[in-house]
This record gives structure tokens, C-alpha cells and sequence, in this order.
């Protein structure tokens, strides 16, 4: 089924493979109480994959219950709207059946538990169609550095289990497995991917926040750290080609240290560097074309970065251009409009923020209002002398039953509305942080090109000149001789190393540009998700309250007719 | 300026126009007069200078000197007052200088002067004496009734005040859907085609929710929450007519002493046969005819009557606000409902697109 609709389920806003009904069994076990991340997974999950059988255009539209029903819920009624489907599209002309159906896909909070740790909102879907990458964070526990330390027993920290659950033939027979690892494996994970994938928009790794795990409460900040290292690796997962990386795999998949070279600390990457400064400058300075590779300003050739440095001021205030530039104007315009977009979301953002807290206070008076009115029922009850007392309490009970009932739909709108919109917009300006170092991949690679143009041209003339001095010479100077052949070695060098830099910058531009088209495309169907969601969900909820003030409109009509 | 009304009195339509202190004038005159009736609460004056010329503030304070003005004139006693017709009826300046009468101390008569002064004495004596306590009516029913009414306006007060905080959250509710409506807006230019549409349309869609928020809240604010202020104001005015009670009722028995002391001296003149005694005699039938006494139990049984009017009115009252508020919640959110349905057609339409 999924073939032939892969493009129009794909569209679908609560698409999801449907491999990942699969996952639906194996969540349900720990669905029940214990694990919240999973437990809403399941929901959300369960919601998704429902949906998608029931988008099948042949098949009976109206209601569909998944064959492994949550635990933690009543069956889930579906009627979502969208299909030309005669029967589904009902619920437009249908206002009460909206508001009782149309919330199972969005209804995942009614268990009442409050999920941390929300499965992404986006509508990814990987394109090959039969694959999945399920990851989860878990079980954090202290333990002790074992290495001596100068002061015994400082060194505690804490690892996670984080385990996998996939079909992806690279991770090899396996389809089921776990391993722990520290927050530092995960900044060296991050490190190596960001070497390995530049130009590509790696989701942004948790903070190391080193202040705040002292101030927090222990507890408190290992569950956020969690939650955190969920949602990166899950968003590692959905990354088309960062989700079959060796780096990722390895760190999912190998027991015991983790086998990524470990990042080491700026302070000694200086110092190396310094240390072999003396060196470079002593003797031609020959840049090895692998390194070519990596940005200069995170090494630890200190020579290189001057190199650059001094070539990037000569680019902004220098009188010549180099010959090598950012030409590409559709790159530029896109720039231009990410950066546009980026503020546009953050403004957004804010309002949707704003949006949800008045949203909050209005349950909350509401609420507050119910509550002082059943007091007042209560009172007119218990002193009542006379009849119509009894009368008023019982009027003012419908109205407070109703005011408490309003109070708890807009609370839980509040959650759906944080889930849909909230949640969507912060992720894009997560992604607009990788985007950002997606481009600044790209102007270093191309200033290393630069550098080294500009370098060879220097070592160009300077050879020019030697060959001209040598040649009015006649019987050549040993010396000179030898130095021109140096000379000569270091520009052969230089130019493979310039060719790999215009290569490795190549590479990185075509990954920017594959990987914004990705962007536009996904963009487009999360943020159309985004405002369904939202919309779908204040249309039902708006219906929900609507229906239980008509009821006191109801009972209170008496009043109104008798006074006219 | 001053803040006006224009009432019209039945029969012959005639228009006058009086201020909010007429209003006073008349609420303290009807109340002096009318011992033991519960007269309509007033709105109160406004502490804030700024506030007092508010659009709002001045249709609120007109509602409820409209309720105050018809309150009374469908009161079977009050309405025939004679202060009520002079209200109505009077000239602007005849209106003022009845106003300025009134005011101070120099509203008092002599009579009521005097009453002042026996108060004040009687109670420096009882203090003097080590009688500390004020004496009160010791009836069960009455005091159910007391403390039946304090305790409402606590609760009353309170559900006032949420009520007007639930006006503010709808004002509240209103401008960030504004502002959010701006900002999606914004968000929409960026995009291309279909998507930007929907961004446009949805910010459209939160501007128009955002005028009907507001709208509601002065909805809100004119028919739920100002009755229940009223609500308020009444219970107030009831312990007005309590304390009118406790003075009437002290008065008895401060003439019931009285009265005991000069039957006493008669009696010891008469014994005597002192020629003081047609001056005593005077003195005790003057006492006799002394109105405490009648005045409470008139006092005693128009409360009862008021009580049980009170209770009536209050239930229609509160049905009726009760009924608007919820219709007003139903509208809101049938409303909102309405707007971002409309949204999903052409939601739907871009996904497919």
C-alpha cells in the first residue's frame, strides 16, 4: 500500500510509514505508567499509524482502530478530514462528530501524563521507504571515573542507555540493541560529525551547560539532560544522510569506549600547535593536502590559521579581489531568505509563547471563577431559608460545572497547542543553527581555496624570480639551484593541496544546496503539519466548550423569557 | 463635566438631567426615610481621576443608574415618594440647591440632632457604667440572617473579582491572538505560493478572533460581571438597613429605660404628692408617645418583607446574567470554532498541491 502512495501519504500531515506500527506493540509494553517519553510515543505513534491505514482511499474511511489499541486510552476514533472521500469529508458539515472524533491523533495528553520528551512533530519520513532508526534514552546512572585521579573519587558521572531499534542493513544483523554512554561520548560524536559532514545541516548536539549541573538539582537536570540527547539522536536518526554515518553507528551500536578519536580540548590543540610553529617557520611550511580537508581555525596549525586569517583581511579591505569567490547568486539569495526566515520564526515563536500563556490564564481564571461559584452553591444550600435560594444554588452549579468543564478544555488545548506549534518552531530554530554552520562550512572551505591561491601565486613569482636571477648567472649556484628544486617541490605541493581544497569546497557546496532543497521541501510539509494541527485542534476544542455553555444556555433560558 | 442621566418618568415623558451626586441625594434621602426597605445600591464613585471619563467606565456607571432609578420606581412603597417626583421632576437648579441642603451635617434635623447626642451620651455612660457591649436583639432567626449576609458578600466579593479578571484574560486572549496573528503573517510573506497563502489566511483569522475577544470581554464586563457587582452593592445596602436596625433597636430600649425611670419618679411625686407631678406626668406621656418603639417593629417587618423580595429578585437577577454569560462563552467559542474551520479547506488544499 505504502508504494503506491508513498507520495500522497508522504504529504499527509500525520503520515508515518507504516513499519512503524510495528513499534507500536513493542512501545505498548512500556506504555502503561512507566516510561513517559515512550508512553506518549505510543500514543502519537499509535494516532499516526492509524491514521495512515485509514487514508487509504478504498478502504472504509470513518473510524479506524489500530489492532494494538493504546493501553492508556479508549480506542481512538478517527475521522480526519482530508480525503475526497465523500464520507470523510462529512466532518466539515458534521460540527459535533469533529469535536468528539478529531482528537485522537492530538489527544495524546489525556492520560494525563505529561511527556517530556515528545517524538518529533516533523513530518520526516526517510525515502527509502521500508527503513527505521528508533532511538531511546534512558536509565541514567552514576557511575565513577576509574582512571586515577589526583583526587580520589571526584570524577562521577553519568551515563545513559541509549537503545536502538532498527532494520537498516548497515547496523548488520542486529535489530535490537543498547549501550551506555556519557554526555562527553556525545560531544565527540557531535565533533566528528561535524569533520566528516561539513555543509550539511547537522541538528545542533545539547549544551554542556557545566554551571548549571551544579545548580540544579541533580535529579531535575539528568532528566532534562535526557530528554535532551533523545531528542538530538532521534533528530540524527531522521537526517537522510547522517543516519547511515559510521560516526552515528558506532556510537549506537559498539559496546564499551567508544571508538571515535576523543576531541581534545582547545587549550592543547594550541599548544601543539605553538610547539610545532618553530618548525614550520624555520623550513618551508608545506601544507599537507589532507589536511586541506579541515578548517583551519579548529586545528592545531597555528602557521595555516595566520595564513587564512591574513586572507580574509585581505579579501575584506584589500584592493584586489581573489580570484576564487562566492559567486553563486541563487546560494546568496537563499541566504538572504533563510536569514529572513530564521527572524520571521523567531518573532513567531515569541507570539506563539505569548499566545500559549494567555491561553493558560484564561483556564485558570475560568477555573478559578468555577470553583469560587461552587462555594457559593454550596452556601446558598446550606443557609437556604427559602426556596428560591435552592433554585439560585442549583443555577449557579451549572454555570460553575460549566466554568470548571471549560477550565480543563482550555488546559488541555494549551498542551496540544504547545505540541503543535511551539514545539515546531523550536526545532526550526535549532535547525537554523545548523544551517548556519552548514554556510560557515562553506566560507571557510573557501577561504583555505583562497589562502592557497594566493599562496601559490606568491611561491609562483618568488620561483619566477629565482629562475630569472639564476639565469643571468651564468655556472649555476649549487645553492640556488637546490633552492629553486625546493622551491619548485613545495609549489607542486601546494598545488595538489589547492586542488583538494577547491574540491573539498565543491563537495561542500553541493551539499549545502542538496541540503536546502531538503530543507524547503520539508519545510514546507512540517510547517503545513504545524498549522493543521493547531487549527484542527482549536476548531475541536473551541466546539467542545461551545457545546457545554449551550447546555446553561439551555437551562438559564427560562430567565430570559420571562423578563421580556 | 459631569457625569449625567436622563430618566424618564411615566405618564407625560419628561426628560431631566441630573449628575451622579443627584443620585446620592436621592439614595440618602430614600434610605433616611425609609427604615427597614432595602434601597438600590448605587455604583460607586470612582477613586481614579482618569478613569472616571473612560468610555467604558461611564456605560457601566449608566447601567447601573438606570437599574438604580427603575429599582425604585417599581418599589410598591418607594415608588411613592415624594423625593422620587422631585427627582424627576425638578429643574437643574432646583436639583442643586436641594443638593447643597444636603449636605454635612446641616442634613440632619433638629430632632435627629438631638438623637445624635442622646447616642453619643448613652454611650459614654455605658462606658462610664462598664456596659461595654452595644445592646442587640437576641432572636435566632434574625441573627441566621446576619451572618447569612456577611458571609454572602465575602463570597459574592470574591466571585466578583474573578469574574472581572476573566474579563481582563478575554482582553488579554485577545491581544496576543493579534499579535500572533502579525507575526504568522509575517512568517507567510517569506514563504512561497500555497504555504504563505495559509500563513496569511490563518493570521487573518487570528485578527478577526482577536476583535471578537475584546468584543466578548465587554460583553462579559456589561452583563455578568457589573450584576454581580450589583449583587455586591444590594448585600451591602442590606447591611446598611442591618445597622439601621441595631440603632432602632437600641433606641427602644434605651426608651423602655427611660420610660421605666420617669414611671418610677411619677409614682415617688405621686406619693408625695409634689405639685411636680401634672410636669411628670407630661414628661411620661411624652415619652410614651415616642416613636423607638414603633419604628423598629416597623423596621422588624419591613425586613422580613425586603428578605423575601431580595431573594426573588436575586434569583431572576443572577438567571438572567448567569444566561448571558454562558450564551456569551457559547458565541465566543462557536465563533472561534467557525473561523479556524474555515481554515481547513485550504489547508487541505495545499497539502495536495
Amino acid at each position: 500500500m505504502m508504494g503506491s502512495h508513498n507520495h500522497s501519504v508522504e504529504d499527509h500531515p500525520l503520515s508515518a510509514p507504516p513499519h512503524q506500527m510495528e513499534n507500536l506493540l513493542l512501545h505498548d509494553d512500556h506504555g502503561v505508567g512507566g516510561d513517559e517519553t515512550k508512553s506518549f510515543s505510543t500514543n502519537y505513534r499509535s494516532a499516526m499509524s492509524t491514521l495512515s491505514e485509514s487514508h487509504h482511499p478504498l478502504s472504509p474511511p470513518i473510524v479506524a482502530a489500530p489492532a494494538e489499541s493504546d493501553p492508556l486510552r479508549s480506542p481512538p476514533h478517527l475521522h480526519f478530514p482530508d480525503s475526497p472521500n465523500p464520507n470523510t469529508s462529512s466532518s466539515y458539515i458534521d460540527p459535533p462528530s469533529y469535536a468528539e472524533a478529531v482528537f485522537a491523533p492530538y489527544d495524546g495528553e489525556t492520560n494525563g501524563v505529561d511527556p517530556p520528551s515528545p517524538p518529533l512533530s516533523l513530518s520526516r519520513s526517510p525515502s527509502s521507504s521500508a527503513e527505521y532508526l528508533n532511538i531511546t534514552v534512558s536509565n541514567p546512572v552514576k557511575e565513577q571515573e576509574t582512571s586515577n585521579s589526583i583526587v580520589p573519587g571526584s570524577n562521577s558521572y553519568v551515563t545513559y542507555l541509549i537503545t536502538t531499534r532498527t532494520n537498516i542493513p548497515e547496523f548488520g544483523a542486529n535489530s535490537d540493541f543498547g549501550v551506555r554512554r556519557r554526555f562527553r561520548d556525545v560531544v565527540t560524536l557531535s565533533d566528528r560529525l561535524a569533520e566528516a559532514y561539513r555543509g550539511f545541516f547537522i541538528p545542533p548536539r545539547p549544551d554542556k551547560s557545566v554551571v548549571e549541573s551544579q545548580v540544579m538539582q541533580k535529579q531535575e537536570f539528568v532528566e532534562q539532560r535526557r530528554v535532551a540527547l533523545e531528542k538530538y539522536l532521534r533528530r540524527l536518526a531522521a537526517h537522510p544522510v547522517i543516519r547511515k554515518s559510521d560516526e552515528l553507528r558506532v556510537f549506537l551500536q559498539v559496546e564499551g569506549r567508544l571508538p571515535l578519536p576523543a576531541t581534545t580540548d582547545v587549550a592543547s590543540r594550541v599548544l601543539d600547535g605553538a610547539a610545532k610553529l618553530p618548525r614550520q617557520l624555520m623550513g618551508e611550511s608545506v601544507l599537507a593536502p589532507h589536511e586541506v580537508v579541515q578548517p583551519a581555525r579548529g586545528g592545531r596549525d597555528l602557521l595555516r590559521l595566520f595564513k587564512e586569517l591574513r586572507q580574509s583581511v585581505a579579501n575584506d579591505w584589500g584592493g584586489s579581489r581573489p580570484s576564487v569567490v562566492e559567486e553563486d547568486k541563487e546560494f546568496l539569495e537563499k541566504k538572504e531568505r533563510i536569514h529572513e526566515l530564521e527572524q520571521q520564526i523567531n518573532g513567531a515563536s515569541q507570539q506563539a509563547e505569548s499566545l500559549v500563556k494567555a491561553q493558560q490564564d484564561m483556564g485558570e481564571t475560568m477555573g478559578e471563577l468555577g470553583l469560587a461559584f461552587i462555594k457559593l452553591t454550596k452556601f446558598e444550600n446550606e443557609e437556604a431559608v427559602s426556596n428560591t435560594q435552592r433554585i439560585r444554588a442549583a443555577d449557579m452549579k451549572g454555570v460553575a460545572t460549566a466554568a470548571v468543564k471549560a477550565s480543563r478544555l482550555f488546559r488541555e488545548l494549551n498542551a496540544q497547542t504547545v505540541k503543535h506549534l511551539q514545539d515546531t518552531l523550536h526545532e526550526y530554530l535549532g535547525l537554523m543553527l545548523a544551517v548556519h554552520s552548514a554556510f560557515s562550512d562553506r566560507s571557510s572551505a573557501l577561504l583555505t581555496v583562497q589562502t592557497l591561491l594566493s599562496e601559490l601565486s606568491s611561491l609562483q613569482s618568488r620561483a619566477e624570480k629565482l629562475e630569472a636571477a639564476s639565469s643571468k648567472i651564468f655556472g649555476a649556484d649549487k645553492t640556488r639551484v637546490r633552492k629553486l628544486e625546493e622551491l619548485q617541490e613545495t609549489i607542486r605541493v601546494t598545488e595538489d593541496a589547492k586542488n583538494v581544497a577547491i574540491r573539498e569546497y565543491e563537495r561542500i557546496k553541493e551539499n549545502n544546496r542538496s541540503e536546502l532543497e531538503r530543507l524547503d521541501k520539508e519545510r514546507q510539509a512540517d510547517f503545513l503539519n504545524m498549522l493543521k494541527g493547531f487549527v484542527v485542534n482549536q476548531v475541536g476544542y473551541a466546539e467542545k466548550i461551545a457545546n457545554v455553555w449551550t447546555k446553561v444556555v439551555e437551562d438559564t433560558r427560562g430567565y430570559v423569557d420571562e423578563s421580556t | 463635566i459631569w457625569q449625567t442621566n436622563f430618566p424618564e418618568y411615566q405618564g407625560p415623558e419628561k426628560i431631566v438631567i441630573r449628575r451622579y451626586s443627584d443620585f446620592v441625594w436621592l439614595r440618602d434621602r430614600l434610605f433616611e426615610k425609609n427604615k427597614g426597605i432595602f434601597i438600590p445600591p448605587l455604583p460607586e464613585k470612582s477613586a481614579v481621576e482618569k478613569f472616571r471619563f473612560s468610555a467604558e467606565f461611564i456605560e457601566m456607571r449608566r447601567q447601573a443608574l438606570d437599574i438604580f432609578v427603575n429599582r425604585i420606581a417599581s418599589h410598591h412603597e418607594l415608588q411613592q415618594s415624594e423625593d422620587l417626583r422631585l427627582f424627576l421632576q425638578a429643574e437643574e437648579e432646583t436639583m442643586e440647591r436641594l443638593r447643597s441642603h444636603e449636605t454635612g451635617i446641616f442634613k440632619k434635623k433638629p430632632s435627629d440632632l438631638m438623637q445624635i447626642f442622646k447616642d453619643v451620651q448613652s454611650k459614654v455612660s455605658d462606658a462610664v457604667l462598664g456596659k461595654e457591649k452595644p445592646v442587640e436583639e437576641t432572636d435566632p432567626e434574625y441573627e441566621k440572617m446576619k451572618h447569612y449576609i456577611f458571609e454572602l458578600e465575602n463570597h459574592l466579593a470574591e466571585a466578583q473579582k474573578h469574574a472581572y479578571r476573566l474579563v481582563k484574560r478575554h482582553r488579554e486572549l485577545g491581544q496576543s491572538l493579534s499579535d500572533f496573528g502579525k507575526a504568522v503573517k509575517l512568517l507567510g510573506a517569506s514563504e512561497g505560493d500555497a504555504l504563505g497563502k495559509a500563513f496569511s489566511e490563518l493570521g487573518i483569522k487570528s485578527e478577526i478572533l482577536s476583535a471578537k475577544l475584546q468584543k466578548e470581554a465587554h460583553q462579559l464586563l456589561m452583563n455578568f460581571e457589573e450584576p454581580l457587582k450589583d449583587y455586591v452593592r444590594a448585600v451591602q445596602s442590606i447591611k446598611a438597613t442591618i445597622a439601621e436596625r441595631a440603632n432602632a433597636f437600641r433606641r427602644q430600649c434605651e426608651l423602655a429605660e427611660t420610660m421605666k425611670l420617669k414611671e418610677i419618679n411619677l409614682d415617688k411625686l405621686m406619693l408625695i404628692r409634689s405639685d411636680k407631678v401634672a410636669e411628670a406626668e407630661q414628661e411620661y406621656k411624652e415619652a410614651k408617645s415616642e416613636q423607638a418603639t414603633k419604628t423598629f417593629e416597623t423596621i422588624v417587618k419591613l425586613m422580613n418583607e425586603e428578605m423575601g423580595r431580595f431573594q426573588e429578585q436575586k434569583t431572576l437577577d443572577m438567571g438572567i446574567a448567569f444566561h448571558e454569560f454562558a450564551k456569551g462563552q457559547a458565541r465566543l467559542a462557536n465563533g472561534i470554532a467557525d473561523a479556524w474551520r474555515s481554515l481547513l479547506p485550504k489547508l487541505e488544499a495545499c497539502s495536495s498541491s
